[in-house]
C-alpha cells in the first residue's frame, strides 16, 4: 500500500505513552494558525512510501520499544487524509504486537473504518476548540465533524487522550475551555486531556520555507493561565496534565 | 585473627577474605541487597546543613578568582601538610588535602613548568627553594618525557594530532583500591606487601624484577606515611575500622593521602557504596547509629569529596571545561550470582545530590542493568530529571568481562578495583588525521609536514578508494608514533612520578591496560561517508594545500541508525585498534582504546581545520561518540542505536554518549519522565549501549545562567563523562552547550 509521508522521528513521552516511532504522514486539511509542522501541509511535498518500507524502519526499533515501552504513533499533517495506507499501518503494527496511536484532529473521522479504530490502542483527538467561530478561525475548518467523531470513538469504547493547545487571546476564553470540559466530561471514554502550551518554536521552520508565522506575536501562556484551565478541567471531574 | 580483628570483624561471614586480602569475596559474603524505594533516606541535619554552608560560602569567591588558596611553599606529599578542617568540632569524617579546605597544594614531580604556570596564573610565586630542588637535584616526570620525546612526537603534539597527553603532570585513572585499609588496616596490607616482596627475593634480577622491587618497597614507605598522616588527625588506622564512621574514615584517609601524593587527571574513588553499607546496616542493627546518622556519615564523606581541588592551568581548565577531578564513584549493577549489589547505601549516596544540592563530584556513576531492582532504576532516574548530575554505564557489558567489582575511573574506564590499573594515553584526533591523509602529511592550518611525507592527493573530486588508502597508511604512522609517545609518558612517569600509595591498594602483579583514545570519530565518518555517497570537491590554497571542501548531495550522516554511514564508524574503531595493536607497548600492557573526547572536543575542532563532511574550520567536534550536532535527525534514541553500534570489544576503555533532552522531551508528567526515562535506559542498555549522560534541561534555563552565572552556582551539565558546572565553562562552551542539539518536542 503506497502512501505520502513527510519524515519519521522515535519520540519520547509527546506522542502516546512511553517511546514512539511517530510517522508524519503529508498532507493536512486544517491550516492551523499555531502549526508547528508546517512542511506536512501539502501530500506532494511528502515522500512516497509503501506501508512495508515503513514496517521495515519499525522493526529497527521493535526491540527497542519492546524493553522501552511505547509503540507507534500516525500523526502528521492528517493520517486520515491517507485512510487505506493510515488502516494499513496500524494493520499491520496492531498485528504484530505493537502499541498503536492515531493522532488526529477527526476533521475527516468519518473516513475512518471501524475496522481501522479496532487496529487503534489509543487515539490522541486533537480538539482544538469547543466553539464553533473559533475553531473556524484557528484551522479554516468545522469543529463539527470532530465532535460527530469524538461521540463515535465514544460509542466504540475506544480510549482516547484529547489534546488542547491553549493559545493566549485566541483558545483560552473560559467560556470555551469549560463547553470543552463539559463534552469531554461527558464522553466516558477520555482517560486525560493534554492542555499543551502553545509556544513558537516552529518560527524558524516558517522562515526557511518561505512563510510568515501567524502567531509571532502571541507569547506562550503564563503559569496562572495553565493553572485556570486545569482546574477548569478538574471541575468537570476531567484529568488533565 | 588478632583479638582486635576480633572485634572489627564480629558479625561478619565468609573466609576467603579472612587470610587474603580480598574486598569483593567480603562484600559478597556480607552485604545486603536492597530491592526497595527510596522511603527510608533521611534528609540534610542541622549539622550537615551547617558544614556545607561553611564550605559553600567559600565557592564563589573561588569562581571568581579560579582558585580559593594555594600553598606555593610545600611540595605535596602523604604527610606534608599539618591537619586541615572545615569545621573541627561538627566534621564528622576529617582530612584535608592541606592544612585549610580548598587550599590547593603544588605537585612538582609530575611537572614543575605546570606548577610555575598555574601559580603564575593566579598571582603567586614558587618557593624559591622549591623551584631549585626540583631543577637542580630533583629531576620531574615532565623533564624526562621531553628528554626522550623524538622530533616526530613533538610535531605531532605541537599540531594537535596527537593530544591531551599526560606529559606535563599526574596521568591519574588509576584507583586504589581504599577499601582494603578499612578492612584490614595498615599493619596487615604492610605484611601483605612484604610477601609480595620476599616472593621476589630469589628472582633473577632483571629490569622488570628490579623495578618491581623497588616500586614495592615504596608501596611499603607510602604505607607508613598513611598511617602518620591519620594519626596526626588522631587516628590509628594500623588496625582495621571497627564501626562504620571508621570504616568511612579509614577509606577516606586511603583516598586522601592519594590525592596529597597524585594531582592525577582523573582521581576516582571505586566502588564503595556497597562495601560501606555492610558497616553502616551493622551499627545499625547493633542499635550504634540510626537511619539519620548512616546518612549524616555519608552526608559528611561526600562534603570532603566535593572539596577535592588540584593546581591547574588556566589552559588546563579550558581543555577539560571547568575543574574536573573525576572522583568517580561506581554504584549498583549485579553481582555474578544475579543479586543486585544495589544497597540501602547506594540510595545514601544518591541521597546527597538531594541534602547537599547538585554538584559535579563526586561523579557518581550507575552501574545500570536492565535487571537492578525497578524502585533503585526510578530513584535514578528521578535524580537525573532533577540534577542532571549522573551518568550511566552498562553493567551487562562490563561484568562479563571485568567482574562483579568493576569500577569507573575517570568517566567510562572499567577496571576490577585493586587488580588492573592503566597507562592513560589521551587520544588522537582522527579528523585531523583525514586531512592528513589528503594533504600528504601536511597539517591544514599550518602547512607544516607533521606526518610523513606521501604524496597528496590531487584530484578536483575526492575519490572514496584513494582517500581510505591514505588514510590507512596515515593512520599507520599515528599510531606508531601514538604507542611511542605513551611508552615514554608512562616510562618517565612510573620512574619520575610514580603513584606509591594508590599501587600498594593494588595486588601484585598487577594487570596493566595501556588506554589509547580517539576524538573526532564522528566527524571523520561523515567525511567518508559524505566523500563516498556525496560529490566532495577540494579547494587547494596556492600551495597545493587542500584547505576547504565543497560537499554536493546528500550523504547519511553517522547517527540516524544508518548503516551505511554508522559500519564507517565501526570500522575506524575496529582498524585504529588493529594499528595500535601492532606495536609494544611498556610494561607488556594491553592495548585499550576508549572514544570518548570529554569537553575537549571544542578545543580539537578549533585546532581543526574545514572537513569533508561540511563542518567548518574551528566548529567544535561533537562530544565522545555522539553524532555530529545537528545531523541526527530523527531524535534521541535513533543517534544513540547508532553509538551502540560501536563494539565494546574493540573499545574496552569505554564509549561515551552525552544527550541532553528537555524535561518536556520526556513526558507530560513527573511520572511519566521518570518511567519513560527508566525506559530509554532499559533500551540502550539492552541494545549494547556502553554509556550514557542524561542532561535534562531547558534552552531557557540556560541562556539565564550564561547571563547570570551566579544565580546559577551549582548548575551541573553533563557533558560528555562526566558533570560540570555550567557557569565555570568558557563562554564558548556554554554556547556549545546551548546549541547542541535539544532533543525537546519541537
Amino acid at each position: 500500500m503506497n502512501g505520502r509521508v513527510s519524515s519519521w522521528d522515535l519520540s519520547v513521552g509527546v506522542d502516546g505513552p512511553g517511546t514512539r516511532f511517530v510517522v508524519f504522514t503529508a498532507g493536512c486539511p486544517l491550516r492551523c494558525q499555531y502549526c508547528q509542522n508546517p512542511e506536512t501541509w501539502r501530500m506532494r511535498d511528502g515522500r512516497q512510501v509503501t506501508t512495508g518500507e515503513i514496517m521495515a524502519e519499525i522493526g529497527k526499533y521493535r526491540r527497542f520499544i519492546s524493553v522501552a515501552g511505547g509503540g507507534v504513533t500516525l500523526s502528521g499533517g492528517e493520517p486520515l487524509l491517507q485512510p487505506r495506507f493510515t488502516a494499513d499501518l496500524l494493520r499491520r503494527c496492531h498485528d504484530s504486537g505493537l502499541h498503536t496511536a492515531l493522532d488526529t484532529s477527526g476533521l475527516l473521522g468519518g473516513r475512518a473504518p471501524d475496522a481501522l479504530l479496532a487496529d487503534t490502542d489509543l487515539v490522541l483527538l486533537d480538539i482544538k476548540s469547543y466553539d464553533p467561530a473559533t475553531y473556524r478561525r484557528l484551522t479554516g475548518g468545522p469543529v463539527q465533524p470532530t465532535l460527530r467523531f469524538a461521540r463515535r470513538l465514544a460509542e466504540l469504547g475506544r480510549p482516547t487522550w484529547v489534546r488542547f493547545v491553549l493559545v493566549p487571546g485566541l483558545t483560552d476564553a473560559p467560556d470555551n475551555v469549560d463547553a470543552l470540559a463539559r463534552f469531554v466530561a461527558g464522553l466516558g471514554n477520555v482517560e486525560r486531556v493534554d492542555v499543551l502550551p502553545f509556544h513558537r518554536m516552529a518560527t524558524g521552520k516558517y522562515e526557511r520555507l518561505g512563510l510568515r508565522f501567524p502567531l509571532t506575536g502571541v507569547a506562550p501562556p503564563n503559569q496562572e493561565l495553565l493553572d485556570r484551565v486545569h482546574a477548569q478541567f478538574r471541575a468537570h471531574g476531567v484529568t488533565s496534565v | 585473627m588478632t583479638a582486635i580483628a576480633f572485634e572489627a570483624w564480629r558479625g561478619f561471614q565468609g573466609t576467603a577474605w579472612r587470610d587474603q586480602v580480598d574486598v569483593r569475596a567480603f562484600i559478597q559474603a556480607n552485604y545486603t541487597p536492597y530491592a526497595g524505594d527510596a522511603g527510608f533516606l533521611s534528609g540534610p541535619t542541622e549539622r550537615t546543613r551547617a558544614v556545607w554552608a561553611k564550605v559553600s560560602a567559600l565557592f564563589p569567591q573561588e569562581r571568581r578568582r579560579g582558585v580559593h588558596d594555594v600553598d606555593p611553599v610545600t611540595p605535596s606529599s602523604i604527610t606534608a601538610h599539618a591537619p586541615g578542617y572545615i569545621d573541627r568540632d561538627r566534621e564528622l569524617i576529617v582530612g584535608l588535602q592541606t592544612d585549610a579546605p580548598l587550599k590547593r597544594a603544588i605537585m612538582p614531580a609530575g611537572g614543575l613548568r605546570m606548577v610555575e604556570h598555574g601559580l603564575a596564573a593566579y598571582g603567586y610565586q614558587l618557593d624559591p627553594a622549591v623551584k631549585e630542588i626540583f631543577t637542580k637535584y630533583r629531576k620531574t616526570h615532565n623533564d624526562g618525557v621531553f628528554d626522550a620525546y623524538t622530533p616526530e612526537i613533538l610535531a605531532a603534539r605541537r599540531s594537535g594530532v596527537i593530544t591531551g597527553l599526560p606529559d606535563a603532570y599526574g596521568r591519574g585513572r588509576i584507583i586504589g583500591d581504599y577499601r582494603r585499609v578499612a578492612l584490614y588496616g595498615v599493619d596487615r596490607l604492610i605484611e601483605a606487601k612484604r610477601a609480595e616482596l620476599r616472593a621476589l627475593d630469589d628472582a633473577e634480577a632483571t629490569d622488570a624484577v628490579i623495578r618491581d622491587r623497588e616500586e614495592l618497597s615504596e608501596q611499603l614507605r607510602a604505607l607508613d606515611e598513611l598511617k602518620e598522616m591519620a594519626a596526626s588527625y588522631g587516628h590509628d588506622i594500623s588496625r582495621p575500622a571497627a564501626t562504620a564512621r571508621e570504616a568511612l574514615q579509614w577509606l577516606y584517609f586511603a583516598y586522601l593521602a592519594a590525592i596529597k601524593e597524585q594531582n592525577g587527571a582523573a582521581m576516582s574513588l571505586g566502588r564503595t557504596s556497597t562495601f560501606l553499607d555492610i558497616y553502616l546496616e551493622r551499627d545499625l542493627a547493633e542499635g550504634r547509629i540510626t537511619q539519620e546518622r548512616a546518612q549524616e556519615l555519608v552526608d559528611d564523606f561526600v562534603i570532603k569529596l566535593r572539596l577535592v581541588r588540584f593546581l591547574r592551568t588556566p589552559e588546563y581548565d579550558q581543555l577539560f571545561s571547568g575543574d574536573p577531578t573525576w572522583v568517580t564513584e561506581s554504584i549498583g549493577g549485579l553481582g555474578q550470582d544475579g543479586r543486585p549489589l544495589v544497597t540501602r547505601t547506594s540510595f545514601r549516596y544518591l541521597q546527597t545530590l538531594r541534602n547537599l544540592g547538585p554538584a559535579p563530584e563526586p561523579n557518581l556513576t550507575v552501574l545500570w542493568s536492565p535487571r537492578v531492582p525497578e524502585p533503585f532504576k526510578r530513584f535514578c532516574a528521578a535524580l537525573s530529571i532533577d540534577t542532571s548530575a549522573l551518568q550511566y554505564e552498562s553493567d551487562e557489558l562490563m561484568r562479563p568481562r571485568t567482574g562483579d567489582d568493576t569500577a569507573i575511573a575517570c568517566c567510562v574506564s572499567a577496571a576490577p578495583v585493586g587488580r588492573q590499573m592503566q597507562f592513560f594515553g589521551a587520544r588522537v584526533n582522527l579528523a585531523k588525521t583525514l586531512l592528513y591523509a589528503i594533504n600528504g602529511g601536511r597539517d591544514e592550518v599550518t602547512g607544516a609536514q607533521v606526518g610523513p611525507a606521501h604524496p597528496p592527493l590531487t584530484g578536483d573530486v575526492l575519490d572514496y578508494e584513494e582517500v581510505t588508502k591514505a588514510l590507512e597508511r596515515m593512520m599507520d604512522w599515528l599510531a606508531r608514533t601514538y604507542v611511542n609517545a605513551l611508552n615514554i609518558i608512562h616510562y618517565m612517569h612510573d620512574k619520575y612520578a610514580y603513584e606509591r600509595l594508590e599501587m600498594a591498594l593494588h595486588d601484585h602483579p598487577v594487570k596493566r591496560t595501556l588506554a589509547c583514545g580517539i576524538a573526532g570519530l564522528s566527524v571523520a565518518a561523515d567525511s567518508l561517508s559524505a566523500i563516498r555517497h556525496a560529490r566532495v570537491r577540494v579547494i587547494r590554497d596556492q600551495s597545493g594545500l587542500a584547505v576547504d571542501y565543497v560537499v554536493e548531495g546528500d550523504y547519511p550522516a553517522y547517527g540516524n541508525n544508518d548503516d551505511r554511514a554508522d559500519a564507517i564508524a565501526v570500522e575506524l574503531v575496529r582498524s585504529f585498534l588493529a594499528k595500535i595493536r601492532e606495536h609494544r607497548s611498556y610494561r607488556d600492557a594491553e592495548h585499550t582504546q576508549s572514544v570518548l573526547t570529554i569537553t575537549s572536543n571544542v578545543v580539537y575542532g578549533k585546532h581543526t581545520g574545514n572537513t569533508p563532511d561540511g563542518r567548518r574550520a574551528g566548529e567544535p567536534f561533537a562530544p565522545g561518540a555522539n553524532p555530529m550536532n545537528g545531523r541526527d535527525r530523527h531524535g534521541m534514541i535513533v543517534s544513540a542505536l547508532s553509538v551502540a553500534k560501536l563494539p565494546y570489544d574493540q573499545a574496552l576503555d569505554g564509549i561515551s554518549l552525552t544527550n541532553t533532552v528537555t524535561p518536556d522531551g520526556l513526558g507530560r508528567t513527573c511520572e511519566e519522565r521518570i518511567a519513560n526515562l527508566v525506559g530509554v535506559l532499559d533500551g540502550y542498555f539492552d541494545a549494547g549501549g556502553f554509556h550514557m549522560n542524561v542532561n535534562v534541561l531547558t534552552r531557557a534555563v540556560l541562556l539565564d545562567a550564561m547571563e547570570h552565572p551566579d544565580r546559577y552556582p551549582q548548575l551541573t551539565v553533563r557533558v560528555s563523562g562526566y558533570a560540570v558546572n555550567f557557569v565555570r565553562l568558557t563562554p564558548d562552551q556554554q554556547r556549545d552547550v546551548v546549541n547542541r542539539t535539544f532533543h525537546g518536542s519541537i
